[in-house]
């Protein structure tokens, strides 16, 4: 196994290309309602062996962003406007071509080649995101027969060498045993090993450790970020906890109603953060070093039903710096306001 | 596992026991003994059955004894094949039935192998395109089979076979070879009449089993652990075919064993219909003949093939779903 890859440093990132490019991604869900803009405008980019936060509430179109990127959403939705630029890896390791995924046929064989080989996913539900009729084993050895030429019985070793690297105690035992078997926090730790089985570039972590209690959780951010030292690869981790992503995030993009409204290194977020919603959404926190009778704030209102979005920027019904005339008028577009740091709001045109 | 099939096996056993006692029950059912009305029948044919002869039959099934060694006694003949005597048919109940179990259970078998070949594919096809031109045509075909009763639909294919093509095809062989012996020709006589009663027999249970593996798939589909096989960069066919159909099956497995019954007994009218040589019309005929021996040797023999057909559902089951295999260690 190829251990041991040093991670990027973060001031090489300038110099580097970005991995993943994505620019004013739309995917809709035409419905008979209405149509659904889960993802409206999309916009973001991650370095190799960087740790994007995606962050933002329930609906805000984090998990079809996700999806879209893999090519895998769900019928009816569709990927209607925008462009994911991916670059490649070469087989020697180095960075190759880059392709515009939204150009591949979503079933087609070099989207297949890069899913699962290049970009790997996990997600939320570490229980039924197993077969419960299929062996551990059976769904990670599957994964490695499709992307690389070994015979199954190498396959098996592998993925016995995967289980015992994400921490699975007796590996060739469990490799037989069904996901029901497993506890929660092992089973996040066996879908961790099957989406590094190929030893993707990118890792997108949906979720990962929300159904998951707290000290597990702690365990698989750890392991996480431990594999990301190894093997270099650069996590899209998805999320609506601003607390794994200030332990685990390099940079961050903020998402609401299916678009980014602001994208910066963690530091800038935590300590600078620019959009009026950041600053509500750090505001909602509960703080460690806080007055003890300190109340929190909530964002005000609630995030607007799908078919029914507002007009302008969609934040500004619930906006504390609404400017009437402008901001219900037109929407914003992302703009730069300091070094990596962009900004979708008013404010700073 | 062994232990759960071993249950299972018990739980067989004890069933096949009660089926017995029902069966008897049934044979007991008309006033006075089998002997009495062997008599009376043997006399109405003109033959004198002798009082030695008549004493003889009463110990064979210890008539004028309590009622549970008169079941022994009767299971006791059960079990070395001798069944009683078919007052219908003046002839023994084995002779009757003869062939008519084995060709039941040939149609019935052809007739769930071909509900399956057509339902799982057609299932698979109306759950993976729902709401598509094909899911609808499916649709409406699978509700106008279950609407359309199988009787009906064995005259309307009995008149156009007669008026189009001229053909006889009532029956599951040809005149000539009826009463032949067995033989290649009388099997493969048999394979190419099977088609067409297997079609009507089957064309209800198709169109039920379509419906439930479209509603299973559709539910399986929307599972996560078939996004997680898809994000892997499995071919959408292999996706689908390795695990949503796979645990959509399970119910498929678990109703074989009713299944089996309800073609014997639905096949009743069809089987008059096309002239089908299964026990069905038989058993309709000695229930209104009051023929208890058949009736009970029939009654019987379709509970064991239900039973035998629940423990073969039951052994699939836990092939398909592992789980199973899991409760018990």
């Amino acid at each position: 196994m190829d251990c041991g890859t040093p991670p990027i440093p973060m001031d090489v990132r300038t110099a580097t290309q970005t991995l993943l490019s994505v620019r004013n991604l739309k995917t809709y869900f035409p419905q008979d309602e209405g149509t659904v803009k889960a993802v409206d405008g999309v916009t973001f980019d991650l370095y190799p062996g960087a740790t994007l936060g995606i962050v933002g509430e329930s609906g805000c179109g984090k998990s079809v962003t996700a999806r879209s990127i893999l090519r895998i959403v769900d019928r009816p939705g569709r990927i209607v406007d925008g462009e994911i630029h991916f670059r490649r890896p070469t087989t020697n390791g180095g960075a190759g071509q880059t392709v515009d995924l939204t150009k591949l046929e979503p079933n087609g064989p070099e989207m297949r080649a890069i899913r699962g080989a290049e970009i790997a996913l996990i997600f939320q539900e570490p229980m039924s995101s197993f077969s419960p009729v299929h062996s551990v084993g059976n769904q990670i050895i599957e994964a490695i027969l499709l992307h690389q030429q070994v015979s199954r019985r190498d396959a098996r070793d592998k993925t016995i060498e995967m289980l015992q690297r994400v921490g699975v105690s007796s590996p060739e035992a469990r490799v037989d045993q069904l996901a029901s078997q497993l506890s929660g926090g092992l089973r996040q730790r066996a879908m961790i090993a099957m989406a590094l089985s190929c030893h993707p570039t990118l890792l997108i972590a949906d979720e990962p450790t929300t159904a998951l209690d707290v000290t597990t959780q702690t365990q698989i951010l750890e392991l996480m970020r431990q594999l990301q030292r190894e093997d270099g690869m650069a996590i899209m981790l998805i999320t609506h906890d601003l607390g794994v992503v200030a332990e685990m995030a390099t940079d961050v993009a903020v998402m609401y109603l299916g678009r980014v409204v602001e994208q910066a290194p963690v530091d800038a977020i935590f300590h600078a953060p620019q959009h009026p919603y950041t600053r509500a959404l750090l505001r909602s926190i509960p703080r460690m070093r806080a007055r003890s009778r300190a109340r929190l704030t909530p964002i005000v209102g609630a995030v607007p039903h799908p078919y029914d979005r507002p007009s302008g920027c969609p934040f500004h019904p619930r906006c504390a710096d609404f400017m009437a005339g402008t901001c219900d008028r037109r929407a914003p577009s992302l703009r730069p306001v300091g070094d990596q740091h962009t900004v979708s709001c008013f404010l700073y045109e | 596992m062994l232990a759960y099939i071993g249950r299972r096996a018990l739980l067989a056993v004890f069933t096949v026991w009660a089926i017995s006692a029902l069966a008897f029950a049934i044979i007991q059912l008309p006033p006075g003994d089998y002997v009495t009305s062997y008599i009376a029948q043997m006399a109405s044919m003109g033959s004198v059955v002798s009082d030695e002869e008549a004493q003889n039959l009463r110990i064979q099934y210890g008539l004028g004894q309590p009622i549970y060694v008169q079941y022994l006694k009767w299971m006791e003949l059960v079990v070395q094949g001798d069944f009683g005597f078919s007052m219908e048919w003046r002839r023994p109940v084995t002779e009757v039935i003869g062939d008519r179990l084995w060709l039941t259970v040939v149609v019935s078998v052809a007739a769930l192998l071909l509900t399956w070949v057509l339902a799982l594919p057609i299932g698979i096809y109306s759950a993976v395109r729902q709401y598509s031109v094909g899911d609808y045509v499916a649709t409406f075909i699978g509700f106008i089979g279950l609407a359309v009763p199988n009787f009906l639909l064995a005259l309307v294919i009995l008149y156009l076979g007669f008026t189009l093509f001229n053909a006889h095809i009532g029956g599951l062989f040809t005149p000539e070879l009826q009463d032949a012996p067995w033989s290649q020709a009388k099997v493969w006589d048999l394979f190419k009449h099977l088609p067409i009663p297997a079609l009507i027999l089957g064309l209800a249970g198709t169109a039920q089993q379509i419906r439930i593996m479209r509603a299973n798939l559709l539910d399986e589909l929307r599972k996560p652990y078939v996004v997680t096989a898809r994000s892997k960069g499995l071919s959408e066919a292999r996706v689908i075919l390795k695990y949503p159909v796979r645990l959509a099956l399970n119910p498929f497995a678990s109703t074989i064993g009713y299944t089996l019954p309800y073609i014997v007994s639905g096949s009743i009218i069809v089987s008059i219909v096309l002239g089908l040589p299964t026990v069905g019309p038989l058993l309709l005929k000695a229930l209104i003949a009051q023929d208890m021996f058949l009736a009970g040797t029939i009654v019987l023999l379709l509970g064991v093939m239900t039973v035998i057909g629940t423990l073969i559902s039951d052994i699939l089951l836990v092939w398909v779903d592992p789980r199973i295999r899991l409760e018990d260690t």
